[in-house]
C-alpha cells in the first residue's frame, strides 16, 4: 500500500507545476491546460484522503470537481475559439482588451 | 348666539381681506377686472362693517379690554404665544383708521390702476397689507404683533416692487425691506429681554406685572431703558425715523395709493402704535422717553427741511410724511400718547387725501410728477384742487380744520411736558417744523395748481379723474375738516372727547394731564395761536416766493446754493450710508463671505474631495494593466496570501471565517 504521504506530495508537485505554467505560459490553450492540471491535482488530493480516512466525501467531491470542470472547459474553449477568430492569435500578451 | 357676537368672532375682521387676498391672488389672473374689484372692495368693505360693528359692541359692552384666545399658535416650556386678539379703545382707533381709510384708498385704486396690467395682483396685495396691519393692531402679545409687523413690511416691499421690471422700483423695495431688517432685529432683542424678564409677551400679563416695578430714573440703563429703546428701534424703521427713515422717500415707486395707505396713512404709523401700545413700559423710563422725544422731534425738523426743495410731488408728501411721523413720536415721548394718536388718526386722513389728490394730479398729467413740469392745473381740475387744499390747510394746522388740533395739542404737550431748557429746545424745534410744513405744502399747492402752466399744453391733455377717484377724496376731505373736532370743546373749556376716550388705556397719566390743562387753559390758547402764527408766516413766505413773485425763488436757491444743493441731495444721507456702510458691508460680502469662505473655502473643499478622488482612482488605475498574465499573477499571490494567514496567524483565520458563517 503506497503511504498517503507520497499522494499528497505527488498532488503538490502537479500543482505546482500548474501554478507555474498558468503564470508563465504565454499561449492561452497551455494556460488552459495548467489550469485542468491543478485541478485534477486537487483531486489526486481529495481521493488520496478519501482513501485514508475511508470516507467517501472526498470521491463524492471529485465527482462534482470532474462535472465543474467539464462545464468550464466548454466555456473556456468556446473563449479561446472566439479570441482566436477576432486576434488571429493565441498569445495572452496580446489580448490586453481589459485595460481603462 | 353670544351676547356680542362680532366681539367673540373679531378674527373675522382680519380674515375677510386675507380671503380677498387669496382669492384674487389665485382666481385674479383668469378674471376679468370687474370680478377682481368686487372681490377686493367687498372683503375690505365687508371688513369695515365687521370692525364698525365691533366697535359698536364693543363700546355697548363698557369694558375697557376685549381679550379673547383663539387658539395656541407656539406653545415651548412657559411661553406661549397664542393666536389672541384684543379690543381696547387704542385699537378701536386703530382698527377704524386702517379699515375705513383702506377701504376708501381700495375703492380710488379702482380707477387709478384701472389700466395697469397685474391689476388682481394689486389688489391680491392691498388686501393682504390689510390682513397684517389689522393683525398688527388687533394683536394681545407682542408675537402676534411681530407676525402683522412682518407682514406689512413684507406687503410693502411686494408693492413698492409693483412695477418690478423698473429698475429703481426693485430696488426701492429691496431697500425698504432691508432697511426694516435692521429696526426688526431691535425689535426682536427688545422682545427676547421683556420675555426673559417678564417670562410673557402677552400684553396684558406684561403690562400688569411690568406696572409694578419701579421706574427707572434718567440716565439710568436698566432692563425698561434698554428694552424700550430696542423697541423703539424698531419703530424707527416701521415708521421712517432717523437714522432709519431712509427706505420711505424711495417706497414712493410704489403706485400712489400704496403711497397713501402704506407709506402714509397706516403701516408706517405702526412704530407709533407700538410705542402707544407699550406706553406703561416707556413711562418707565424717563431716559428712553428722552429719546423717542428727541429722535422724533429731531426728525420732523430734519424731514421738513429736504421737503422744502424737492421738485417730486410725491417726494415732498414723503417728506412731509416723515416730518409728520417724527412729531407723533416727540408727543409720545413727552408722554402724550393721546395726543401722538390723535395725530396719528387726523393724519391718516389728510395724508391720505393728499397722496390720493397728488395721485389724482399724476393720473391728469399723465404720469408726471415732477412739480417745475406743471402749474396752474387749479382752474382744469377743480375737485382734485379743491381736495387737496383742504388737505394742505389740514396739515399746515390751520384751524378749524384737523391737523390743527392734534399737532396743536403735541406742541402744548411737548412746551408744558418739562420746564427744562432741553424740552424748551424740542418745542421751539417742533415749531420751526411746523413753519417748514406750511411752507413746502403751500409750495407744493402754489407750484401745481396755481401759476402759468409749464408744460406742453398741446401734447398733455389735462382732465379730471373718474367718480371712483373722485369719491374718496371728497370723504377724507370731509374727514380733514372734522376729524380734530374732537378736541373742539375743549378750546371752549369743555371735554376733550379724544383724550377722555383713549382714557382708560392711557390710564391716569392722562388725568392728570386733563387736570392741568384746565389750569393751562389759557396758555393752550397762547400756544394755539403762536402756532397758527407760524403756520401763517409759512403760508406767507410760500405765497411771495411762488404767487407774488416767482422768480424770487430761483435767485434765493441760487443766493444760497450750497445749503440749495445739500437740501436737494437730502444731505448725502444716502451717500454717507453707501459709504460707510453699504459699501464696506458689499467688500466684505464679496471678498471674505463669497470669494474667500464660499469659493476657496467651501466649494475649495467640495472640489477638493472629488479631484482627490480622481486622483486616487487615476493612480490606482495603472494597476489594471489588461494584461490577463498580470492578473494571473494577482490571483495566485491572493491565494498565498490567504494560505499563509492560515498557516501563521490561525486566529485571524478563524475570525474571517466566523465572518463568511
Amino acid at each position: 500500500m503506497v503511504p498517503t504521504n507520497y499522494y499528497i506530495i505527488l498532488s503538490a508537485i502537479l500543482f505546482g507545476l500548474g501554478v507555474f505554467a498558468f503564470i508563465f505560459k504565454r499561449n492561452i490553450i497551455t494556460i488552459f491546460m495548467s489550469i485542468e492540471l491543478m485541478l485534477n491535482a486537487v483531486n489526486l488530493a481529495f481521493v488520496a484522503f478519501s482513501q485514508a480516512l475511508g470516507k467517501l466525501d472526498g470521491q463524492v467531491f471529485v465527482l462534482f470537481v470532474i462535472v465543474v470542470a467539464a462545464a468550464e472547459a466548454v466555456v473556456g474553449l468556446g473563449i479561446i475559439i472566439l479570441i482566436a477568430r477576432n486576434r488571429q492569435t493565441l498569445n495572452v500578451e496580446r489580448v490586453d482588451l481589459l485595460k481603462l | 348666539m353670544p351676547a356680542h357676537p362680532m366681539l367673540e368672532y373679531l378674527w373675522i375682521v382680519p380674515l375677510l381681506p386675507l380671503l380677498g387676498s387669496a382669492i384674487n391672488g389665485i382666481l385674479g389672473a383668469k378674471w376679468p377686472n370687474k370680478y377682481v374689484t368686487l372681490t377686493a372692495i367687498s372683503s375690505t368693505g365687508l371688513s369695515f362693517l365687521c370692525a364698525l360693528e365691533a366697535v359698536r359692541e364693543f363700546l355697548e359692552s363698557g369694558q375697557a379690554l376685549s381679550r379673547k384666545e383663539f387658539f395656541t399658535w407656539i406653545a415651548s416650556g412657559n411661553f406661549r404665544a397664542g393666536f389672541d386678539l384684543q379690543a381696547d379703545r387704542l385699537t378701536v382707533v386703530m382698527m377704524l383708521v386702517v379699515t375705513g381709510v383702506g377701504w376708501l384708498i381700495h375703492i380710488y385704486a379702482i380707477g387709478y390702476m384701472a389700466h395697469e396690467r397685474g391689476y388682481y395682483r394689486f389688489f391680491s396685495y392691498l388686501n393682504l397689507f390689510m390682513f397684517f396691519m389689522l393683525i398688527l393692531v388687533l394683536a394681545a402679545n407682542y408675537v402676534l404683533l411681530f407676525v402683522g409687523w412682518e407682514g406689512v413690511g413684507l406687503s410693502s416691499y411686494l408693492l413698492i416692487g409693483f412695477w418690478f421690471l423698473k429698475k429703481s422700483a426693485s430696488d426701492a423695495g429691496k431697500k425698504a425691506f432691508i432697511v426694516n431688517r435692521i429696526g426688526d432685529f431691535g425689535f426682536m432683542l427688545g422682545m427676547f429681554l421683556l420675555f426673559r424678564t417678564f417670562g410673557t409677551l402677552d400684553f396684558q400679563t406684561l403690562f400688569t406685572k411690568a406696572g409694578s416695578w419701579p421706574a427707572e430714573p434718567m440716565g439710568h440703563f436698566g432692563t425698561f431703558t434698554v428694552a424700550c429703546l430696542l423697541l423703539f428701534m424698531g419703530a424707527t424703521g416701521k415708521s421712517a425715523q432717523l437714522p432709519l427713515y431712509v427706505w420711505l422717500p424711495d417706497a414712493m415707486e410704489g403706485p400712489t395709493p400704496v403711497s397713501a395707505l402704506i407709506h402714509a396713512a397706516t403701516m408706517v404709523t405702526a412704530g407709533v402704535y407700538v410705542v402707544a401700545r407699550s406706553h406703561v413700559l416707556f413711562s418707565h423710563s424717563s431716559t428712553a422717553m428722552l429719546v423717542v422725544a428727541m429722535v422724533g422731534c429731531a426728525t420732523a425738523f430734519f424731514a421738513a427741511t429736504i421737503g422744502l426743495v424737492q421738485t417730486d410731488i410725491k417726494k415732498v408728501l414723503a417728506y412731509s410724511t416723515v416730518s409728520q411721523l417724527g412729531y407723533m413720536f416727540l408727543a409720545c415721548g413727552v408722554g402724550a400718547f393721546t395726543a401722538g394718536i390723535f395725530h396719528l388718526m387726523t393724519h391718516a386722513f389728510f395724508k391720505a387725501l393728499l397722496f390720493l389728490a397728488a395721485g389724482s394730479v399724476i393720473h391728469a398729467m399723465g404720469g408726471e410728477q415732477e412739480m417745475p413740469k406743471m402749474g396752474g392745473l387749479g382752474r382744469k381740475i377743480k375737485w382734485t384742487y379743491a381736495t387737496m387744499f383742504i388737505a394742505t390747510l389740514a396739515i399746515a394746522g390751520i384751524p378749524p380744520f384737523a391737523g390743527f388740533f392734534s399737532k396743536d395739542a403735541i406742541l402744548f404737550a411737548t412746551f408744558q411736558s418739562g420746564a427744562g431748557d432741553r424740552i424748551r429746545t424740542l418745542y421751539v424745534l417742533g415749531l420751526l417744523a411746523a413753519v417748514l410744513t406750511a411752507f413746502y405744502m403751500f409750495r407744493l399747492i402754489f407750484l401745481t395748481f396755481h401759476g402759468k402752466p409749464r408744460y406742453d399744453e398741446h401734447k398733455v391733455h389735462v382732465h379730471e379723474s373718474p367718480w371712483s377717484m373722485r369719491g374718496p377724496l371728497v370723504v377724507l376731505a370731509i374727514l380733514s375738516v372734522a376729524g380734530g373736532w374732537f378736541a373742539l370743546p375743549a378750546f371752549f373749556q369743555g371735554p376733550d372727547y379724544f383724550a377722555n376716550f383713549l382714557g382708560p388705556v392711557f390710564g391716569a397719566r392722562e388725568a392728570v394731564e386733563a387736570g392741568a390743562e384746565a389750569a393751562a387753559h389759557q396758555l393752550e390758547l397762547i400756544l394755539s395761536g403762536v402756532a397758527v402764527l407760524a403756520s401763517l408766516i409759512g403760508l406767507a413766505v410760500a405765497y411771495r416766493l411762488y404767487i407774488k413773485n416767482p422768480r424770487k425763488a430761483d435767485d434765493l436757491a441760487r443766493s444760497m446754493k450750497p445749503a440749495y444743493t445739500t437740501l436737494l441731495n437730502k444731505y448725502y444721507v444716502d451717500e454717507l450710508y453707501a459709504a460707510a456702510v453699504v459699501r464696506p458691508l458689499l467688500w466684505l460680502s464679496t471678498n471674505v463671505f463669497w470669494k474667500a469662505t464660499d469659493v476657496a473655502g467651501i466649494d475649495g473643499t467640495v472640489n477638493g474631495i472629488a479631484h482627490g478622488a480622481a486622483a486616487i482612482g487615476d493612480g490606482l488605475r495603472h494597476s489594471q494593466s489588461g494584461n490577463t498574465r498580470s492578473y494571473a499573477v494577482w490571483v495566485v499571490a491572493g491565494a498565498i496570501v490567504v494560505l499563509a494567514v492560515i498557516f501563521f496567524w490561525p486566529s485571524a483565520s478563524k475570525i474571517a471565517l466566523g465572518l463568511v458563517r
